[in-house]
């Protein structure tokens, strides 16, 4: 059983960086895999000046928190345990709770909860070091083409 | 001596640093504004097809929509709405509260252009909707809403 389960996280995790590493937006933000297990991946990017959306005070534009979002939903879907082929955003909502502390690197840990023939439900929660989120995400993704 | 609604967009595309990284303009007729992302092969997220990564997309939106804003509360005979204190070159932005982007069709490997409209503004909150398209004007590939918090004046 732990065996299994250990297999099981193994193919996860090489699904998401097989997947991430071909994506040059991914590239360009410096995103790295953190964790990821069947229908769950975490993906964290740093601070950096050319990010940053307001220059009175060096925090990140929502765009880049975004990026994350969208990048850590969309792995999730195709590392959850039906293993969808490809996967395209259907929709994105994000609630912005905070300002991203400046300097600090952003991680966001998405969740794919639920998988029907045709459409993945996904959540997510990005925080950078502090204890309360910086953003949720909830999105809708495709299955399949 | 007081900023022009055209300085202020000109100011925010030049100092915000994000904004000069993804690359985007804004191209103005008289008093409508187009948003423009000139196509990099860094914002692809789909290198099979090739597609734009649905985050520049989102990223794209929500300047669109806060660039109409900033423009349109300038604009506003009822004034008030973007503080500028004597000591500022910039206003304060709006703060964006949620964003929710609806992806119609794969942005493709070239330009694109979005507009907004501002649904309400108020003293402190406003709604915006974002179109975005690339070819064909009636062929949108994403749509947006958003809220934002407008910037309160210092007591």
């Amino acid at each position: 059983m732990e065996n299994q389960s250990g297999n099981d996280a193994q193919v996860a995790d090489s699904i998401a960086r097989r997947f991430m590493e071909v994506v040059p937006h991914a590239d360009a933000l410096g995103m790295e895999i953190v964790a990821a297990t069947p229908g769950c991946v975490e993906v964290a990017m740093p601070w950096a000046p050319e990010f940053v959306g307001d220059p009175r005070t060096g925090v990140l534009h929502g765009g880049v928190i975004s990026a994350l979002m969208d990048m850590s939903c969309g792995l999730s879907v195709l590392c959850h345990p039906s293993h969808p082929p490809v996967t395209a955003t259907i929709d994105l909502r994000i609630d912005y709770l905070r300002s991203a502390t400046p300097g600090q690197r952003v991680r966001a840990r998405a969740e794919c909860f639920h998988v029907t023939r045709s459409v993945a439900f996904v959540r997510a929660v990005a925080r950078d070091e502090g204890d309360t989120p910086v953003a949720t995400a909830t999105g809708t993704f495709t299955v399949g083409v | 001596m007081g900023l022009t609604r055209e300085s202020v967009i000109d100011g925010l595309l030049a100092k915000v640093p994000y904004f000069g990284w993804l690359g985007v303009q804004v191209d103005r007729r008289g008093d409508e504004l187009t948003t423009v992302l000139p196509f990099a092969g860094r914002l692809i997220g789909n290198p099979a097809l090739p597609a734009l990564h649905g985050g520049v997309t989102a990223a794209f939106l929500e300047t669109a929509a806060l660039v109409e804003l900033v423009w349109t509360a300038m604009g506003d005979e009822r004034g008030g709405f973007l503080p500028i204190e004597q000591d500022e070159s910039m206003p304060r932005l709006p703060k964006t509260i949620d964003f929710t982007i609806d992806y119609l069709r794969s942005g493709l490997a070239r330009d694109a252009y979005a507009r907004g409209r501002v649904v309400r503004l108020g003293r402190r909150y406003a709604s915006v909707q974002v179109e975005a398209w690339q070819e064909n004007r009636s062929r949108l590939f994403a749509q947006a809403t958003g809220h934002f918090l407008m910037p309160q004046p210092r007591d």
